[in-house]
């Protein structure tokens, strides 16, 4: 028999989380692989046709070597099977496997989209608490008017107009690139030359992003500022800053956890836009390059890692939720 | 110069080598080419893939024997001379002692011979209509290669360009199945420029190859392809000196008048002669009115294409009178004009039955927007305004390029724009979109149209196997009249993409196939 709190019941519970997890993945998988299928065209057809040339031995072969001319139900089939194996197949216009192309690609979107992201919140979060706790001063006009303006820029001309005054104009920054091409560099001076050039797709990514969180953060400290809890603090006889920093942003902090939380797998989209405008080597355009030369095994491989980011991103905004609401634990929120 | 002039520079020119300073008639070792690469190809064999980027690139990696000039003679490429037998069926290429892979290993006819019959004729859809027509390849010796064909073919020596027959070694391709080669991604080739790194995503590095075979070539050290995938920002690239070189669409048309005043640049719109970038708007001839001809001649009259090379392409294209580009070879000026006019538009459109209802509309005709760029889109503006002259309503359709590959391959489309590469020869390039035994569903860049004509067929055959180059020209004049009275394709632009540089470079644009040639004669002033 199994007791309750038991090793074994733990054991049983995160079994059976795991199950839940990789059933979740395969549905997700089976959705990416139909989705990506009800797009109009065909791979082979578009590697021929770009090669300028194309005679049906060439559309056979391609097609044969994809496994295109098998059914439908086989192909889906065949790729869960190797989705479960961890196999996520061999581009079609690459000739490598998929595995390869993302883990090459990957580590430029994170820097990118990461070091966006934080200082999106940092900053983003920061601004909101200021102006929401001087809700009607001139600050707070200044901070809603910017955050606004942020928002409303589109990223793409963002970039571009940052590429104008500071590489074009002022000549300050490089205007594209992950690093400096054909020098030798020591590590730090490597390290120096890659920030160089992170700081205006950094800015124009996180852009929208702070502004987001910034009008959030605004709204929600002014909404926490009128609760019971915090007139019983000041009753009870707490100093500002300890009303503010233990009461206020804690609580304050949750609707933007929520947010941030969700917009985490969005920042991969920004960053599509961003990488084409930078030149910036990383999964977003090669997610772009494969949606437009249907390369089917790409677009999946990336969509399924993206699609298990965005689940451990939930389970991490719900451990967050636990940190900063304990409410939460008990469900009593 | 008398001789003690003459004596004195040979001095100078001596005392100059102790320092480095290795010239051969004014050309300089050493330097960076960079420049762009747009979009990132898959692959640099150019035997496995022929998409354009892959061949600029691919240019500099692999040769092939012969090479040809603006006026698409051919040269010498990797083939010093080369004989044709009075009876246009044998063909014997000398090739040049000394050339050798990047791998250090020699290259010699067996590679030649193994690479146009076993290889290309396998991977690469034109070279293996090309090489169909070759009866037998021999090695006699390493360095004679020779074909005989099954029957005459005119243009078959114009099927040696480093991006129709490029040259890939037999020792590391014999037995394997090429395109899956482990090695493929090392790229090994004989031509001047060899790989260093290729950094996905950001940019490929060539260096010279130490062991290429013409004296003192490559001149450069180093050529880098950076991909910019944004066009401002290539434009930028430019601009700001970043990258030295740009070709075929790497900036879009309205930013070549830019760079036409910045005086450091050189902007030229030869090298590309052998391509002949040919443009239409295609009309899918299966359907009405596109199935009449009246209808196809009246849109001929409808568009300005003064007008289109002005406002779409600023002027970067010359209006095409026929099937034929006039940097081709037989091409024939003296056919039928049609001049831009409403009226006489109008009236074939009446004379058809295609009259105007009581809202003044005609018909109204899906035309399947190319998505390759913003010309494409403009173009499809600028056909919509002109159609709307006539009470046709032109509804435009966006898609992606495998959206447009499967429609226009598939012939479900009523109108689209195509744009086709003549390569040199009306049989190479041309026949291929008017010949009914091209009609093929689901190949693209075929008679896709579905025009059928067997006189046209008759006389393009014949043409293909006809030796005398004065009765060649003779059928493609005729072929050319036929098609200009039936409009299969209603021919806009001849392209005139632009090769732009920094005027340090020299020898930028040397050949007919311009920057997809090897650069090996390319240096810095």
């Amino acid at each position: 028999m199994i007791r309750p709190g038991s090793a074994a019941t733990v054991g049983l519970m995160a079994l059976s989380r795991i199950a839940q997890l990789v059933a979740v993945i395969l549905v997700i998988a089976t959705f990416n692989f139909v989705l990506v299928r009800a797009a109009p065209g065909d791979p082979a057809q578009v590697m021929a046709g770009q090669s300028g040339a194309s005679d049906p031995k060439l559309l056979d072969d391609l097609r044969k070597e994809y496994g295109l001319d098998k059914p439908y139900a086989v192909q889906l089939a065949s790729y869960l099977g190797r989705v479960i194996t961890l196999d996520l197949g061999y581009s079609y216009r690459q000739r490598r496997a998929v595995v390869d192309l993302i883990l090459e690609r990957l580590p430029a979107t994170l820097l990118l989209t990461v070091t966006a992201f934080c200082l999106a919140l940092l900053i983003g979060t920061t601004l909101g608490a200021l102006a929401g706790l001087a809700a009607g001063s001139v600050l707070d006009t200044v901070f809603t008017v910017l955050s606004l303006v942020l928002y409303a820029t589109p990223v793409f001309w963002l970039g571009l107009m940052l590429v104008l005054v500071f590489s074009v104009t002022l000549g300050w920054l490089p205007p594209f690139g992950y690093e400096t091409i054909n020098v030798k560099l020591s590590p730090l001076e490597r390290v120096l030359d890659i920030a160089q050039h992170m700081i205006m797709p950094v800015t124009s990514l996180a852009a929208i992003y702070l502004a987001i969180y910034a009008r959030l953060m605004r709204s929600s400290i002014i909404e926490v500022a009128q609760q019971d809890f915090i007139k019983t603090a000041r009753a009870k006889g707490l100093s500002g800053p300890s009303i503010v920093l233990g009461h206020m942003l804690r609580n304050a902090l949750v609707p933007v956890v929520t947010v941030a939380g969700m917009q985490a797998g969005a920042l991969v989209g920004g960053a599509v836009v961003i990488e084409t405008v930078f030149a910036w080597p990383g999964l977003g355009r090669l997610t772009f390059d494969a949606l437009l030369q249907r390369d089917y095994p790409v677009l999946l491989g990336i969509f399924l890692i993206l699609s298990i980011v965005v689940i451990v991103l939930n389970l991490l905004t719900d451990l967050i939720y636990k940190l900063i609401d304990p409410r939460m634990t008990t469900g009593a929120a | 110069m008398n001789r003690r002039e003459f004596t004195q520079a040979m001095l100078a020119a001596s005392a100059a080598i102790p320092f480095g300073i290795t010239r051969a008639a004014g050309q300089t070792r050493g330097g960076t080419l960079n420049t762009i690469i747009q979009p990132e190809p898959p692959l640099l064999v150019t035997a496995f893939n022929q998409q354009q980027p892959t061949l600029t690139l691919g240019g500099k990696i692999y040769e092939s024997l012969l090479k040809y000039s603006a006026d698409l003679k051919p040269m010498p490429g990797m083939a010093q001379s080369w004989e044709i037998s009075p009876d246009g069926l044998t063909y014997t290429f000398k090739l040049f002692p000394n050339i050798t892979f990047h791998d250090g290993k020699p290259m010699t006819s067996e590679d030649v011979v193994f690479s146009c019959m076993k290889v290309l004729t396998e991977t690469h859809p034109r070279a293996r209509q090309n090489f169909a027509r070759v009866a037998s390849a021999e090695a006699p010796d390493p360095l004679t290669v020779v074909f005989k064909l099954k029957q005459p073919f005119a243009p078959f020596l114009g099927c040696f360009d480093c991006t129709s027959a490029p040259i890939l070694p037999k020792h590391i391709y014999e037995g394997t199945d090429f395109r899956k080669n482990p090695l493929n991604d090392k790229a090994i080739g004989t031509g001047p420029f060899k790989l260093k790194e290729w950094v996905r995503g950001s940019h490929v590095h060539l260096v010279r190859h130490e062991g290429y075979y013409l004296k003192n070539q490559p001149y450069l050290d180093e050529i880098i392809y950076r991909i910019i995938p944004d066009s401002a920002s290539r434009a930028l690239a430019l601009e700001n000196g970043t990258v030295q070189l740009v070709q075929w669409t790497d900036v879009e048309f309205f930013d070549v008048q830019r760079f036409r005043a910045q005086k450091n640049l050189e902007v030229t719109t030869k090298g590309y002669e052998y391509f002949a970038p040919h443009q239409w708007l295609e009309m899918n001839n299966r359907i009405a009115p596109m199935n009449d001809k009246r209808f196809r001649q009246a849109v001929m009259h409808l568009i300005d294409r003064d007008a289109l090379a002005k406002r779409v392409y600023f002027g970067n294209a010359k209006v095409a009178t026929g099937p034929i580009s006039s940097k081709t070879k037989f091409y024939d000026g003296k056919v039928k004009r049609y001049e831009f006019s409403v009226d006489k538009a109008k009236a074939l459109l009446d004379e058809m039955g295609l009259k105007p209802d009581a809202n003044g509309k005609r018909a109204e005709i899906k035309y399947v927007v190319p998505p390759y760029g913003e010309s494409y889109q403009r173009a499809g503006e600028f056909f919509r305004q002109s159609f709307a002259r006539v009470g046709i309503d032109l509804v435009l359709v966006g898609t992606d390029m495998a959206g447009w590959a499967e429609k226009v391959g598939n012939w479900d489309y009523e109108m689209t724009q195509n744009l086709l590469y003549q390569l040199g020869d009306p049989a190479l390039g041309v026949s291929r979109t008017y010949v009914s035994s091209n009609i093929k569903k689901g190949i693209l860049f075929s008679n896709t149209e579905g025009y059928s004509n067997p006189e046209v067929d008759k006389l393009f055959d014949e043409a293909a196997v006809t030796l005398d180059e004065a009765k060649r020209q003779e059928l493609y004049s005729k072929v050319q009249q036929i098609l200009v009275e039936d409009v299969p394709v209603a021919w806009t632009l001849e392209l005139e993409y632009p090769v732009i540089y920094d005027k340090a470079f020299k020898n930028i644009v040397s050949t007919g196939i311009g920057s997809h040639e090897t650069f090996g004669s390319v240096y810095k002033s």
